[in-house]
């Protein structure tokens, strides 16, 4: 152990940064355009989080939901559900108002490497487009890297759907497949009703070259990751994003650990054979 | 570095010495128990302790501190870090191992500058044991003695004929000697005695027996995850977080903020969390990742033996007993968890 030197980073101090721009996207959840302070660079991946602070309320752990650009990156989005005092707060905030952030923390989705190449699906449960369309942008924006891409989406009801400005542009593009769901449908719904996993088997999945990535509510991925696996996709060709109270985001305060795992250094990203066995995982 | 030999007045007034100089906190009686407290008579020391009521973890990763402190209407965070030097008299080798597994949880990866400032400005005065507690199997995991063991400043062992052996292993160590400086050297004689007084401690400090080496606990538990013994025991469990609450190992915390009367500046605490409280592993809209007593209560026999060597070559329990005398419910007693596992494998 060496004694702490004096320009050494504190893991804990948070860094300024102004909301640009805010908008409501349903009735819990809002869109958040953040831009750190000037000389100040987030170097973010798609999958990985935030530690957002507002002093007072706290400090909670929030997906990125935009795409890193080429270099590196002032701005950054966040979709907040509205659940607790420091949610609250942050759907309080206006334009021109500042929060804290640390971060970017944990193990990104491998767009770069893994991924390229491959046919990807994305299944998307509720809010885990979020972190999702972070990869699904990353993608799109370097689409000749790779394969089909096919997204399916799930929703609560038409009114809980994100995004609905993007997905209508996602929709109308030809080299994208988007499915979506809803639990239950209201007489403006054209599109499938019932659970995520049922659009799986309508895909003419070439199972060995695809790249699944997954994120949902905790009930979801039993239940996609039986039916991937029933079309012959291989655990080592399956990301899931695992949400996890990560309340350092260091792997110390030991909140978010997955049995011996901590979701905030070794995930939130796992590739899902390196957690088939971990009984806390699914 | 010279070893001394003292007698008991002379180490009285070196302690006076001590304390008219420096901060120091040294172990004292509190009504029929033990406890590291300030230190303002060299007379309150009680090197005889068997086992104080909380590790003295408290110094480096205290209940509560504040770890920055901020502006809202500015938006800005200073950090706050406590570097006062201290001494801290009379720790037991079983937690001056639990110390220096914190050293590695706070040293690697990302450093914590909270815990490394208070760390550094430490002295650690280890004592070895003069009495066992009722509880103690410190003996069986390998941490009776220093022998073996580093991180600790300065080492005082009891000798059958009534003097200290004083050892000083480390430059902050020699630095705090003194008038000791002038005190006879240790002979071989002197030496041979301390051994006897670590062999006897290795024998002695294993009130509970732990059938097995620490070394195969992992292993162990790796077998062990659907054994009804979580289920049987955690049917008992409070979750008070009494045993997360007295261990020298645990680390865990939760993160707060408080504001001050102008509602505009504060400050953003760290607060010791245990796994055993039923909340440890909810997430913002009422999900929780370990509901069940006993997915908890195996949690934290698993971390103890098994993650926590995983991550850190390290089992994380010293045998200081202390969650075998503060669990209510009498279902803590790790060595007996560990002993039928052994025994139903």
């Amino acid at each position: 152990m060496t004694a702490p030197r004096p320009d050494e980073t504190d893991i804990y101090l948070p860094r300024p940064a102004t909301l640009i721009e805010t908008e409501s996207l349903t009735a819990h959840e809002r869109f958040f355009r953040f831009e750190m302070d000037a000389g100040v660079e987030l170097s973010y991946r798609p999958g990985q989080f935030l530690e957002i602070s507002m002093p007072g309320f706290g400090e909670c752990p929030i997906s990125i939901s935009s795409a890193p650009s080429a270099g590196g990156d002032r701005g950054f989005e966040l979709v907040v559900r509205r659940v607790g005092n420091v949610t609250r707060a942050l759907h309080g905030l206006e334009p021109g108002d500042r929060i804290g952030v640390r971060g970017p923390f944990g193990a990104p989705f491998p767009v770069e490497d893994a991924l390229t190449g491959h046919d990807l699906l994305f299944i998307c449960g509720g809010l885990g487009l979020v972190p999702l369309r972070s990869a699904i942008n990353y993608v799109l924006n370097r689409r000749d890297d790779y394969g089909e891409v096919t997204v399916l989406l799930g929703a609560r009801t038409p009114a809980d759907r994100l995004f609905t400005r993007e997905l209508y542009a996602w929709k109308l593009r030809d080299d994208l497949v988007l499915e979506e769901t809803v639990d239950a449908a209201d007489p403006s719904w054209g599109a499938h009703v019932g659970v995520i996993t049922k659009l799986i088997p309508r895909l003419k999945l070439a199972p060995e070259n695809t790249r699944a990535l997954i994120c949902g509510p905790p009930i979801m991925y039993r239940f996609v990751l039986k039916e991937l696996e029933k079309q012959g996709m291989s655990a080592e060709h399956i990301y899931l994003s695992l949400e996890r109270r990560m309340k350092c985001g260091v792997g110390k305060c030991g909140h978010c650990q997955i049995n011996g795992l901590y979701t905030c250094r070794q995930g939130p990203v796992f590739k899902y054979a390196d957690i088939a066995a971990v009984r806390e995982a699914i | 570095m010279p070893q001394k030999l003292i007698d008991q007045s002379s180490l009285g007034h070196w302690v006076a010495a001590l304390i008219a100089e420096h901060k120091v906190y040294g172990v004292q009686a509190k009504a029929d128990r033990f406890a590291f407290d300030a230190l303002t008579e060299a007379d309150d020391l009680r090197l005889d302790h068997d086992v104080t009521i909380l590790p003295p973890k408290k110094y480096f990763h205290p209940p509560q501190e504040i770890l920055l402190q901020f502006d809202r209407e500015a938006m800005t965070f200073e950090s706050v870090f406590h570097a006062e030097p201290f001494i801290l008299l009379g720790v037991h080798p079983y937690d001056m191992a639990a110390i220096s597994q914190l050293d590695k949880v706070f040293s690697m990866d990302h450093r914590d500058r909270h815990y490394l400032a208070r760390r550094e400005a430490a002295t650690i005065v280890v004592c070895d044991v003069q009495t066992a507690s009722p509880e103690v199997f410190a003996g069986c995991m390998g941490h009776a003695t220093m022998e073996g063991q580093s991180g600790h400043d300065m080492l005082l062992t009891l000798l059958d004929d009534g003097r200290y052996l004083v050892d000083p292993v480390s430059a902050k160590g020699e630095a705090l000697m003194g008038p000791l400086a002038h005190a006879p050297e240790a002979d071989q004689a002197a030496l041979q005695a301390r051994k006897r007084v670590w062999d006897r401690n290795r024998r002695q400090l294993q009130k509970n027996k732990l059938k097995m080496k620490p070394s195969e606990l992992p292993g162990l538990l790796a077998g062990s995850y659907d054994h009804p013994v979580w289920e049987e025991r955690a049917e008992l469990c409070y979750s008070c977080g009494s045993c997360n609450l007295v261990c020298p190992t645990c680390y865990c915390f939760d993160l707060r903020d408080e504001l001050n009367w102008d509602l505009r500046t504060g400050r953003r605490l760290r607060e010791w969390d245990g796994c055993m409280l039923r909340g440890f592993a909810a997430v913002a809209g009422g999900h929780n990742f370990r509901a069940r007593r006993a997915d908890r209560y195996r949690h934290r026999y698993f971390r103890k033996g098994k993650y926590t060597w995983e991550a850190y070559g390290e089992i994380a329990c010293v045998g200081c007993g202390r969650c075998i005398s503060a669990c209510t419910a009498n279902i803590a007693n790790p060595v007996e968890v560990f002993n039928r596992l052994l025994e139903e494998r």
